[in-house]
């Protein structure tokens, strides 16, 4: 069992003709991902090189039509992201994993806003994130698949790099991942840690979970609330930028302190109240869950 | 990307937003013969001699005077320009002030507090305003959260007139203030979303004497992410307000911020750097920088990182810690080998690689024949540059 992405995932790669995009296109078809139609406005039935059996598209509409993709992947630089992401949810994409780093913030806002009333069905994912993985079914992002096993850990993280690191302590530990979610670093994001949590509860493939935060932001506050409520599964925690200074954004549009808030000492704090074991170092994330399942 | 307080001013003005008569100076001579000015055009003889440095807390600093005539204008520049302005956001060095703005005085009835920033709960642009306005904000927020009130703007109908009425009547105003303050907010709301701002604070806003509402203080900072579509604002950049090697680092996009430790870092990704500078600290050593090399990097882009850590001269020792996804170990690998041997390497270098193509790079690396401490995870890593740093003091 997973959650967002599996055996059933029928994958548009949105931008598959840009060199990203096409990279990505083909390490997930050797993954064993079913992507089953590539969309570039203006190069519909152009072939992207190492992806000829790919058919591409105008629209993600067609390739809705015609290729029966029920899942999207954009790869689309920044200007024209917003817009791929709508135009995914309009064509009634069900999972919409959203990789571009560097949307403006304004039109994140209005993605969300349209999502939230037009499209409730709609999952978004990121965007600024690695993107969703089940191990030996299906990889959809850029995270590397080698280091992933099939196992129970489900993974949620604010962080890309963090999450290879995690998966990658947990399966030299024997521990496989049931999905791995990247959720992304930025300030307006779809997918946030409590509907993680909550797919991951649910999930009977899931038989605990780990999880990665960062300073910025109340929202490990909250999904530490949500746990405490909600979860009864086995959850650990590491939370990145414990030593960062004050006032000073760190890459992630949402990593950074501001008046006092969202350090990582009060969401440390929060989380080992509600019961959550949390690493002490990044080293130790996949050793902190082992611990807590012996 | 910040701003300063005249050029804030100067924006929100084209939007419609009431300032103070005030005019910008880069010299004390230009500050001088702007005095008689802006007291012609303000019809008093009070103006206020205000430092332009991106920092807050000028005041406190005594950046910032009020002058009763002209000669005490004239003597508040000769004091201000030039002075090295330390303010509880500069740091001890303190800023050297290179700009002035003469601006009008004004009878102040009441200060208020306004501010604007997107609200990450709502995912909606926030308006929040008080009564305790002046005053250290944030310590209004920490002990009576209740004095805050907050208006979100509903993305689909933008700012409406009513919530302007609303905050008119929780921060006390009423009448003509009150109606002036429904037009502040529309033009301030519309300048928030049209320049794609990050942070929007007036603090303080001001009512005066005669009934007026105006922004005594314009602080803007803008969405980076943004900025692609705003080449009016680059002409705005102040390039002695921000670090040299960031400078350098943004013309390669890479994310580079210079921090008070020797241990060197490039990291790939943002959290995994976050959290190498926390296991560098953990292990009793002090990151020199945080640097995300980000995704997509090229190998020119790896070695010109690399130029800038190793430039700073307080760094002791360099810890590269990668983890490959986009970014794959080889062309890590092939940056800082050409980096080495374009700058050499005088400080000991510990390296980490995991991820996609990690044997290339590992190989590469071995045979590069450069003395290169390999270590086998993130730990192990940390622990041999910290140990190194100290060796090399």
């Amino acid at each position: 069992m997973s959650v967002l992405v599996g055996f059933d995932t029928r994958l548009v790669v949105q931008g598959m003709s840009g060199s990203a995009g096409a990279f990505h296109a083909r390490q997930m078809v050797e993954y064993g991902t079913r992507v089953v139609a590539g969309v570039t406005p203006g190069k519909g039935g152009a072939k992207v090189a190492g992806l000829e059996q790919v058919p591409m598209f105008d629209t993600v509409a067609e390739a809705v039509e015609r290729a029966g993709a029920n899942t999207s992947v954009i790869y689309v630089p920044p200007p024209y992201a917003a817009d791929s992401i709508l135009e995914a949810a309009a064509a009634g994409i069900r999972v919409i994993v959203a990789i571009t780093e560097g949307i403006p913030a304004r039109d994140m806002v209005k993605v969300k806003h349209v999502l939230d009333h037009e499209h409730c069905e709609t999952i978004l994912v990121g965007p600024n994130c690695p993107g969703v993985i089940t191990p030996g079914q299906c990889k959809v992002g850029i995270m590397p698949g080698y280091i992933h096993k099939p196992g129970g850990v489900g993974v949620v993280s604010r962080s890309g790099t963090l999450t290879y690191e995690v998966v990658h302590q947990l399966s030299a530990l024997g521990l496989g991942q049931s999905t791995a979610i990247g959720i992304g670093g930025d300030p307006v994001k779809g997918t946030d840690f409590i509907d993680a949590l909550a797919w991951f509860a649910e999930d009977p493939g899931t038989s605990s979970i780990f999880m990665i935060g960062e300073i910025g932001g109340d929202s490990e506050e909250r999904a530490a609330a949500f746990i405490r409520a909600n979860v009864k599964k086995p959850v650990a925690a590491f939370i990145g930028g414990q030593t960062a200074p004050p006032g000073k954004r760190m890459g992630h549009a949402g990593a950074i302190i501001s008046g006092g808030k969202g350090a990582a000492a009060d969401k440390i704090a929060a989380l080992e109240e509600a019961g959550i074991a949390v690493a002490p170092t990044p080293a130790e994330m996949g050793s902190t869950l082992a611990k807590l399942l012996a | 990307m910040k701003i300063h307080e005249y050029q804030g001013k100067q924006l929100l003005k084209q939007y419609g937003v009431p300032v103070p008569i005030g005019i910008a100076a880069t010299s004390a001579d230009e500050a001088i013969a702007a005095i008689p000015n802006v007291q012609e055009q303000s019809g008093t003889e009070v103006v206020v001699v205000k430092a332009q440095i991106h920092a807050g807390g000028r005041g406190k600093g005594g950046g910032v005077k009020v002058a009763r005539t002209r000669a005490d204008a004239v003597a508040a520049v000769g004091k201000i320009f030039g002075m090295q302005l330390v303010t509880p956001q500069t740091g001890p060095a303190g800023k050297k002030v290179q700009r002035l703005l003469i601006e009008q005085g004004l009878a102040i009835e009441h200060e208020y507090y306004l501010g604007m920033l997107l609200d990450r709960a709502t995912a909606r642009v926030t308006v929040m305003a008080s009564a305790e306005g002046g005053m250290d904000i944030e310590e209004v927020a920490a002990k009576h959260p209740e004095k805050i009130f907050k208006q979100p703007i509903d993305p689909a109908t933008g700012w409406q007139d009513w919530q302007s009425r609303r905050l008119a009547k929780q921060l006390g105003l009423a009448g003509k203030p009150a109606q002036e303050l429904a037009a502040f907010l529309r033009a301030l709301t519309r300048a928030y979303e049209e320049l794609d701002c990050s942070l929007l604070e007036i603090n303080p806003l001001v009512s005066t004497k005669d009934g007026h509402v105006l922004a005594l203080d314009a602080k803007l900072s803008f969405d980076d992410n943004a900025l692609y579509r705003h080449p009016e604002l680059e002409a705005l950049r102040d390039p002695s307000e921000e670090d040299a090697s960031e400078q350098e680092a943004k013309k390669w996009d890479l994310s580079y911020i210079s921090l008070d430790g020797n241990i060197g870092c490039m990291v790939n990704g943002a959290g995994l750097a976050m959290s190498t500078m926390d296991i560098i600290k953990y292990y009793g050593g002090a990151p020199a920088n945080f640097l995300d090399v980000g995704g997509g990097a090229t190998a020119e882009k790896v070695t010109a990182a690399f130029k800038i850590i190793t430039t700073d001269p307080d760094v002791r020792a360099i810890f590269v810690n990668i983890f490959g996804g986009i970014m794959k170990c080889d062309t890590i690998a092939a940056g800082v080998i050409a980096a080495v041997k374009e700058v050499g390497l005088k400080v000991p270098l510990v390296v980490r690689l995991e991820g996609t193509n990690v044997e290339l790079g590992k190989k590469m690396l071995a045979e590069s024949g450069l003395n290169i401490v390999a270590a086998a995870d993130m730990a192990d890593g940390a622990q041999k540059v910290v140990q190194a740093a100290k060796e090399a003091k």
